[in-house]
């Protein structure tokens, strides 16, 4: 399983590249640069800060020094945040992500799962129906819909929580946040769990289980959920990466210091290290979580084989 | 045996199994599926009963809904003097140690994710749950190898192993917890010949050993009659016939059974020649739209106007021997033997 897992490291190199590739040339097809500002600055300036940053040399050769300095770990200064590398913007908003974006998966998990056997379990019972009705609801409701509805009821009219704002990582000013980027998560897996149980909860040896005189909870949890998961598993590897790098819009609408602002702002600033910084350690997580699916997945389903 | 003399452990009456089936679209009407209708049978202690029948023709919707497997629509289905159908799931639950299933597909049958040793430690585990570790692994693989498989492969997934391997755990798991009644559901239809009979053997040498009582369901008749004591014959849910299996292929009473006999092939090439043949015509009705009277009569060679006027009932043939516990259900049985 080991060598199996630097294989697969190894495997995501010419990946990763290309992404690079892709994305290096793709910015700078954008009109406009990062010194392009509403007021005119004078022509030796820019020049000079052009000179400084190496944008006046060939975009080849442009490319070719951002690649080798990326191999060797480095993202190169940010465009725009002058004082700052784009690796410690990355590091800097990164944990807050993190830690948003991994509880709201934990309870996406945990709720969604939840939702969905019990759908399955009481299946085509009124329980089933509003069970997967919510959840077809939550699905359409986009977050930037659900997230301001959130903080005008339970922040404005009901001034439960704070509408907005980080209070330096207070747990009264996450609930919101968390809450707006679970919920269509919890819709979706929710959805996914009931499908597979239904169908899991059908085969002969949950038959078999059952022949045997297992109570039905543990019939449920030792045989029946294991299978079920295997969908559920296969989403939470890109919607995990997608979730912990940063919701654009929640961070925005919230206030929150985390990266996914630096998606949007990076991309309007033409700060180009800063997006193709961003966009390598997004591709990277993908590669990574992606990974651990199919490492889970030989712990789940004994039928894979790592060769 | 005398079976007037030992009490049966099971007793089935008038069991039936109905399933609502739409007929006619999204705006149709619902109407029963008769899978089972009105079957009764008894089972004693070290029997085994043989179930023989076409496809579809619900022999194992029979055997799950005699274990619950499935819920039965009607009829008692009693169990040393308590009736299973009426029990509370759990106390049904704690019966299950004694009344344990062979399934059809071997493979299906197991759960890809658990070890064979977890496979049959399971039912041993649930209900012995004060058993050390040490003493669950002897008795699994005491059991591994009373099967035939070396209890070294207790470590190994279902998937490493062959239909007859995967069968012998599926008999390995049933067995663990020494039941007294086991139903085969068609446990060797999915087999090789060779291996058909490895598993029968099997299950006659685990019967005498342990004194249990068997169902076996089947459409093989050879294989039915090498294991059976008695062989019900069931056609579209109800009983055709029912008797000692040498009475029963001795002198097959009911036209169905005759022909299934006479369809069933003879190793010998010249004799199966000259093999008179009572030929089953088609298929059977559709369970959903019976035909009145005798469900058999579309397809059977005696039939006459009494056979649509109303079901036959079970008759018992003679008055003592093996006679007496001969029973059939057809208007004309006396009428002699087509093929003899």
């Amino acid at each position: 399983m080991l060598t199996y897992a630097i294989k697969r490291l190894f495997g995501a190199i010419p990946t990763l590249l290309i992404l690079v590739t892709i994305a290096f040339f793709l910015i700078r097809l954008a009109p406009g640069g990062p010194f392009d500002d509403e007021r005119e600055i004078p022509a030796e300036i820019k020049a000079n800060l052009e000179r400084v940053y190496h944008l006046d040399e060939p975009l080849i050769q442009q490319f070719g020094r951002y690649v080798l300095a990326l191999a060797q770990g480095d993202f190169g200064p940010s465009f725009k945040y002058k004082d700052y590398t784009v690796t410690e913007l990355i590091w800097g908003g990164f944990p807050v992500s993190l830690r948003i974006g991994g509880i709201a998966i934990l309870l996406a998990i945990a709720i969604g799962a939840g939702l969905g056997t019990l759908a399955a379990l009481r299946q085509n019972s009124r329980l089933d129906y509003t069970v997967m009705g919510f959840a077809m609801t939550g699905i359409a409701i986009p977050n930037f819909v659900m997230a301001p509805l959130l903080t005008l009821v339970l922040g404005v009219h009901l001034k439960l929580l704070p509408a907005g704002g980080w209070g330096g990582g207070a747990v009264r000013n996450m609930i919101l946040p968390i809450v707006a980027l679970a919920l269509p998560h919890i819709a979706y897996i929710s959805r996914l769990m009931r499908g597979s149980m239904v169908e899991v909860l059908r085969s002969n040896y949950i038959r078999t289980a059952r022949a045997k005189g297992l109570p039905e909870r543990l019939t449920i949890l030792r045989h029946a959920l294991r299978a079920a998961l295997l969908p559920v598993v296969s989403y939470l590897g890109p919607a995990t990466a997608g979730i912990i790098t940063g919701s654009v819009v929640i961070e925005q609408i919230f206030g929150i210091p985390g990266i996914g602002r630096y998606f949007v702002q990076g991309a309007l600033n033409r700060d180009y290290t800063l997006v193709l910084g961003v966009v390598v350690f997004y591709g990277v997580l993908i590669v990574l979580f992606n990974l651990l699916v199919d490492l889970l997945y030989g712990l789940l389903d004994p039928k894979v084989r790592y060769d | 045996m005398s079976a007037s003399a030992i009490q049966p452990i099971l007793r089935v009456r008038d069991l039936a199994v109905h399933f609502p089936v739409r007929v006619g679209g999204l705006f149709g009407r619902w109407k029963p599926l008769k899978a089972v209708d009105g079957v009764s049978f008894d089972i004693m202690a070290g029997e085994t009963l043989g179930i023989v029948g076409e496809s579809g023709c619900g022999k194992s919707t029979l055997g799950r809904a005699v274990l619950r497997l499935i819920p039965a629509t009607a009829g008692q289905v009693v169990w040393l003097g308590d009736d299973l159908l009426t029990l509370e799931p759990d106390d049904m639950r704690r019966r299950r140690r004694d009344l344990q299933i062979v399934f059809q597909d071997p493979l299906a049958a197991l759960d890809p994710r658990m070890t064979v040793g977890d496979i049959v430690a399971e039912p041993l585990v649930t209900f012995h749950p004060d058993l050390g570790g040490d003493e669950v692994r002897r008795r699994v693989r005491d059991m591994v190898a009373k099967v035939g498989l070396s209890p070294e492969m207790i470590n190994r997934y279902p998937h490493e192993f062959s239909g007859g391997q995967c069968q012998r755990i599926g008999v390995a798991r049933a067995m663990i917890l020494r039941p007294k009644l086991i139903v085969c559901d068609e446990p060797v239809s999915a087999l090789d010949v060779s291996i058909q009979a490895q598993i029968i053997n099997l299950l006659m040498a685990l019967q005498r050993e342990f004194g249990l009582s068997l169902i076996f369901i089947s459409h093989n008749l050879s294989v039915v009659r090498h294991i059976s004591h008695r062989v019900l014959v069931l056609y579209l849910g109800r009983v055709a016939e029912l008797a000692p299996r040498d009475e029963l292929f001795a002198r097959p009473r009911h036209p169905y059974t005759q022909a299934l006999m006479a369809a069933a092939p003879v190793p010998d090439p010249r004799r199966e020649r000259q093999k008179l043949r009572a030929r089953l015509e088609g298929d059977p009705p559709s369970p959903l739209d019976p035909p009145s009277g005798c469900t058999f009569r579309t397809r059977c060679a005696r039939a006459t106007e009494v056979c649509a006027t109303a079901m036959p009932g079970l008759e018992t043939v003679g008055p003592d021997g093996a006679a007496a516990q001969h029973h059939v259900a057809c208007y004309h049985w006396r009428d002699g033997f087509r093929n003899k």
